[in-house]
């Protein structure tokens, strides 16, 4: 905040002295970006704009060649729709089993056992936990196919114990939200060993003098510092982990039956098996919906201002 | 002043550079100039011969065309997802291909879509659209009664069972079933017999897509009294006596283990691992599979098994109680269509019949198992003698049903395997999951599209 008060003077002093030279300035300024601001505006803004007003037309992708405005029946369609609902309900459990529980915990936790460990150590582990990060999403989903499937490497292991099965299919929503938390952790550790790095180490010393646990240490201190950081992980995390798409369609397919069949899963077959691009497009903005007031929840829950 | 000018000349230029770029994009996606030809077609797994086939016409077409181009464009797609492919590059004409490999159950579909362009003046000046059966001819006449496509070659269904297994198993060889219970019987005994062998495989669930629909589920509902598609009234059938018997067959097939473990059945590599590893393995006595299966073993398929005609003997499959005509078959069955924005539709054309004449019709209907479609292929000696099975799955054209290729179709076929899937994982019940077939239906073609199944 204090970095911008130093521009603002000579701005005002500018206006002061020739008002008329400022709209000239303005374009002169902006010229430069024009090339930038047209690209943009032609490869973000224009797909973003079509696929908003994709969604409240009946466009398919076979089968029609013209496309009418329908006006919000995709969505009344949705409210009806058991398998969209049912589509919602397992994103939603998605979400908060692998990003909110899963991969906010253990970043959490491993950067905080990470803090003050040797160089050794904190290379070892970080290289580990990065390594499946690094994983492109289709090879790190064929991976734990492979290593779930029923004739997998968890099955050779088990198998002693006489409990072999095709995991993917008796427990597919633990298998999938494993496996994504097992991908993603890499990205909250991080987030959160540079926020822990941040907290100045005389606070928590001054505590312990004091008699604080290591839990109130915690609680109390180094929670409420990295409040920021916690946020914009939840953020981050909720909305890549909505959009999780690769990864299930790898392991599950979004079966058995419809089992771990979530929202994009379900977009995928609406878009692309049933032609009805339409459709999915609406979904696509019921999701963006849901990010939405995911960010106003954590928001909510973690006050950034004192 | 100066300044403003410098910047708006930099400005100028670095938007004109943009526009080059993307322009010049064009032109090299596009591909569509009027001298080079873009061929689509699907390749996946086991399914090379296609590709193998584009090759050569590839050569002999840029040969008797001096200055055309042929770009061939091999979709690496299992079927669902080569049909969007091609959905996606021809909703642009930038990307539309020339020549497309088309399945017929989606012409008509990608017609109503404007993506197939009508051939029949270039079919009334090509001397060898006369070699075609009528029902050939057919293949790919839409509604409007014009011709989107010449037809490569067509298929049937039927039970492949492996000999050997049957004569240890005790059973009789050769075996021709009268009823569905007869199937279950043979499976039944195999199952008692014969541990560690998969007695029956019918094709079923999400995962093996279109096949569960064709393979699996209307080679059992077209044995019954009862159809999907109500020609005379032009409504889809609701759930009907025959199709709760078909699901209830699926129900003991899966629910019996009888059929594969259904969390393999699921995978959608299944019918790979049914026609590389299962069957030349001897791990599995009865396949509800297509004629073209022996395609993967010949000399030139994705796993060759000399011994496969001896082996693997077929039998008919049978009506639901073998009432007439006593066995049943579903074909399809694939054509070459000229896109609709292809710039030179002739230049296509041309590609197409050189692809379909007689030698390379022939060359493809041996190489991938097809049934011929031309009489004088079906009538050469060598063609006949190429396949110890054509002669059997050529006389099940006579008792062989079409799917209702109309849209809505891919959204029935879908509606089919969630009910199936549904019934062999044991989530419902036969009853259940016919219900729950009425109301996607009902859904998917509008409620007045829907006639009351009895």
């Amino acid at each position: 905040m204090t970095s911008v008060a130093p521009l603002e003077a000579p701005a005002v002093r500018a206006l002061d002295a020739a008002p008329r030279r400022r709209p000239r300035n303005w374009l002169v300024r902006l010229a430069p970006m024009a090339p930038a601001l047209l690209l943009l505006l032609v490869f973000f803004a224009g797909p973003m704009l079509w696929s908003v007003y994709t969604a409240f037309t009946n466009l398919a992708l076979t089968g029609s060649s013209t496309v009418d405005f329908i006006g919000i029946d995709n969505f009344t369609r949705m409210a009806r729709d058991p398998s969209f609902l049912h589509s919602l309900e397992l994103t939603l459990i998605f979400v908060v089993g692998s990003a909110v529980i899963g991969q906010n915990t253990l970043g959490l936790l491993i950067a905080l056992l990470l803090r003050g460990r040797s160089k050794v150590a904190r290379a070892a582990v970080t290289g580990v936990v990065i390594a499946a990060w690094a994983v492109p999403e289709t090879v790190a989903g064929f991976c734990w196919y492979a290593f779930l499937y029923r004739t997998g490497t968890l099955n050779a292991l088990l198998g002693h114990f006489g409990i072999a099965q095709n995991w993917l299919y008796t427990t597919p929503m633990l298998a999938v939200i494993i496996a994504n938390v097992w991908r993603g952790t890499a990205f909250s550790m991080l987030v959160y060993s540079a926020a822990l790095s941040e907290v100045p180490p005389d606070l928590t010393e001054a505590a312990a003098v004091d008699g604080a646990s290591g839990w109130q240490r915690l609680r109390h201190i180094t929670l409420p510092l990295i409040r920021r950081a916690i946020v914009s992980n939840l953020m981050l995390i909720t909305l890549q982990t909505l959009a999780t798409f690769g990864l299930i369609y790898v392991m599950t397919g979004g079966g058995p039956g419809t089992a771990s069949q979530t929202t994009p899963l379900y977009m995928y077959q609406q878009s692309f098996k049933f032609y009805q691009l339409g459709y999915g497009t609406a979904m696509a903005l019921v999701l963006l919906v849901v990010g939405a007031l995911f960010s106003v929840i954590y928001l909510r829950l973690i006050r950034l201002e004192d | 002043m100066r300044r403003t000018f410098t910047i708006a000349a930099l400005a100028a230029i670095a938007l004109a550079g943009t526009a080059a770029c993307s322009s010049g994009d064009n032109n090299n996606s596009g591909g569509s100039t009027s001298k080079t030809l873009t061929v689509a077609y699907q390749k996946f797994g086991a399914f090379i011969q296609m590709d193998d086939q584009m090759k050569k016409v590839k050569a002999a077409y840029e040969a008797a065309h001096p200055g055309y181009t042929v770009k061939l464009v091999p979709i690496e797609a299992a079927e669902n997802d080569y049909y969007t492919k091609l959905s996606l590059m021809n909703r642009s004409p930038s990307t539309a291909p020339d020549v497309m490999y088309e399945d017929t159950f989606l012409v008509n579909t990608d017609i109503q879509a404007g993506f197939l362009a009508p051939i029949d003046e270039y079919l009334a000046k090509w001397p060898d659209w006369s070699q075609f059966s009528d029902t050939a001819k057919t293949a790919a006449k839409a509604l409007d009664g014009k011709t989107y496509g010449v037809p490569m070659g067509t298929d049937t269904r039927a039970l492949w069972y492996n000999k050997n297994l049957f004569t240890k198993a005790g059973l009789p060889v050769p075996w021709q079933p009268k009823n569905w219970n007869d199937v279950l019987a043979a499976a039944r005994t195999i199952k008692a017999k014969l541990p560690g062998v998969t007695p029956l495989n019918v094709y079923s669930g999400k995962g093996a897509g279109e096949g569960a629909t064709m393979q699996g589920f209307e080679m059992l509902l077209y044995g019954t009294n009862n159809t999907l598609y109500d020609d005379a009234a032009k409504k889809w059938v609701a759930s009907s006596p025959g199709f709760l018997d078909s699901l209830n067959f699926v129900k003991t097939v899966y629910g019996d283990k009888l059929g594969p473990e259904p969390q393999d059945a699921l995978n959608p590599n299944f019918g790979t691992s049914v026609s590389n590893e299962l069957l030349p393995g001897g791990k599995l006595a009865i396949d509800l599979d297509g004629s073209w299966l022996s395609g993967t073993w010949l000399k030139s398929g994705a796993k060759p098994w000399p011994q496969w005609s001896t082996v693997l003997g077929q039998a008919a499959m049978p009506t639901q109680n073998g009432q007439a005509p006593g066995s049943t078959s579903m074909s399809g069955g694939w054509v070459l269509s000229v896109g609709s924005h292809a710039k030179n539709k002739q230049a296509a054309f041309d590609y197409v019949t050189l692809s379909l004449n007689k030698d390379n019709s022939q060359a493809y209907d041996i190489a991938a198992s097809q049934i011929a479609e031309r009489a004088d292929v079906a009538a050469d000696p060598a063609y006949l003698k190429s396949n110890p099975t054509l002669k059997f799955f050529t006389d099940l054209v006579q008792v062989t049903h079409f799917r209702p290729a109309y849209a809505e179709y891919p959204h029935v076929s879908d509606a089919i395997q969630v009910a199936m899937e549904a019934v062999m994982t044991g989530q419902m019940t036969p009853q259940r999951a016919a219900a729950a077939y009425n109301d996607q239906l009902k859904a998917a073609v509008g409620p007045d599209k829907v006639a009351s199944g009895s």
